[in-house]
């Protein structure tokens, strides 16, 4: 049975890839978001600040300008536990800028030009999120 | 000009599909690592619909010799994977699964996410700064 939850998440896909193309034919740059806040946060990529910039811009509006097309409340459903929010924050801020990538850059950008990095940082960072789960959730019972 | 111009339009754009593919939903993410809880693969329509476009935008890529604003493309991507991959790798996956955020709909949630989720937006911002200091200590220890 095919849920509409899949149909969504096949749509919402499509348009990520598109944006990610877009970015890549029209800037011949990488649609990574890590990378792209990344850069803004070490200063690494202050060259290009501007274009940083309206890109987080549009990311905050353009979903937020959407809310009203829903007529059921849109909601993160994050934790109301902020020590798990803020262990899981700056592991995901750490971890990525290690790693150089995240799930747009390494996932969506690396594994469509097969690019061994993005296959093995996937592969290593869907692993380590699906232990989480085991230990986090079915093991100490924290989220 | 017309590089900001593309790129609003690829963050907007990048904004809208993270909302309709139910990824700033972070029980729908946790749902997907949960592979021994009520598995829920949406994920995987949201990554496969996202590698197509750019599988052919890829193609595209190699016919061309610079991006329509006139920049070179990437270079080849670099074979090596190297400690820092790896073990940044696993801790995004971490800290990905206990809260069910990464980057992207981190910052496209914003204006709906509320006090949790601006705290885990100063907390990544926060793991970013640390992140080019602790990078060159794992080459240090990696080359010994």
């Amino acid at each position: 049975m095919i849920q509409t939850d899949w149909i969504w998440g096949l749509v919402g896909g499509l348009m990520i890839g598109s944006a990610a193309a877009i970015l890549l034919l029209g800037n011949g740059r990488i649609m990574g978001a890590s990378g792209i806040i990344g850069g803004l946060v070490d200063r690494s990529g202050l060259g290009d600040w501007a274009e940083r910039v309206a890109f987080l811009a549009a990311l905050v509006v353009i979903p937020a300008l959407m809310l009203p097309l829903y007529n059921v409340e849109i909601s993160t459903k994050i934790t109301s536990n902020l020590g798990i929010v803020i262990a899981g924050g700056l592991m995901v801020g750490l971890g990525t800028r290690l790693a150089m990538g995240c799930t747009s850059g390494h996932g969506v950008c690396g594994i469509s030009r097969f690019s061994l990095r993005g296959i093995v940082a996937t592969v290593f960072y869907l692993l380590a999120g699906g232990i989480a789960m085991v230990l986090f959730r079915h093991g100490l019972g924290l989220i | 000009m017309q590089r900001i111009v593309i790129s609003a339009l690829s963050g907007g754009l990048f904004g809208a599909g993270l909302l309709v593919s139910g990824m700033t939903d972070t029980t729908k993410v946790q749902g997907w690592l949960d592979i021994f809880g009520a598995w829920d693969p949406t994920l995987a329509f949201v990554l496969g619909g996202a590698i197509l476009p750019m599988m052919l935008a890829w193609q595209m890529t190699t016919k061309r010799a610079t991006s329509l604003a006139g920049a070179p493309f990437p270079s080849k991507p670099d074979p090596r994977l190297g400690h820092n991959l790896i073990i940044g790798s696993v801790l995004f996956g971490a800290g990905w699964g206990l809260v069910g955020l990464c980057p992207g709909p981190a910052i496209a949630s914003l204006s709906w996410g509320g006090t949790g989720g601006i705290v885990f937006i100063l907390a990544m911002i926060a793991g970013m700064m640390a992140a080019p200091s602790l990078r060159l200590r794992i080459d240090k220890v990696a080359a010994i």
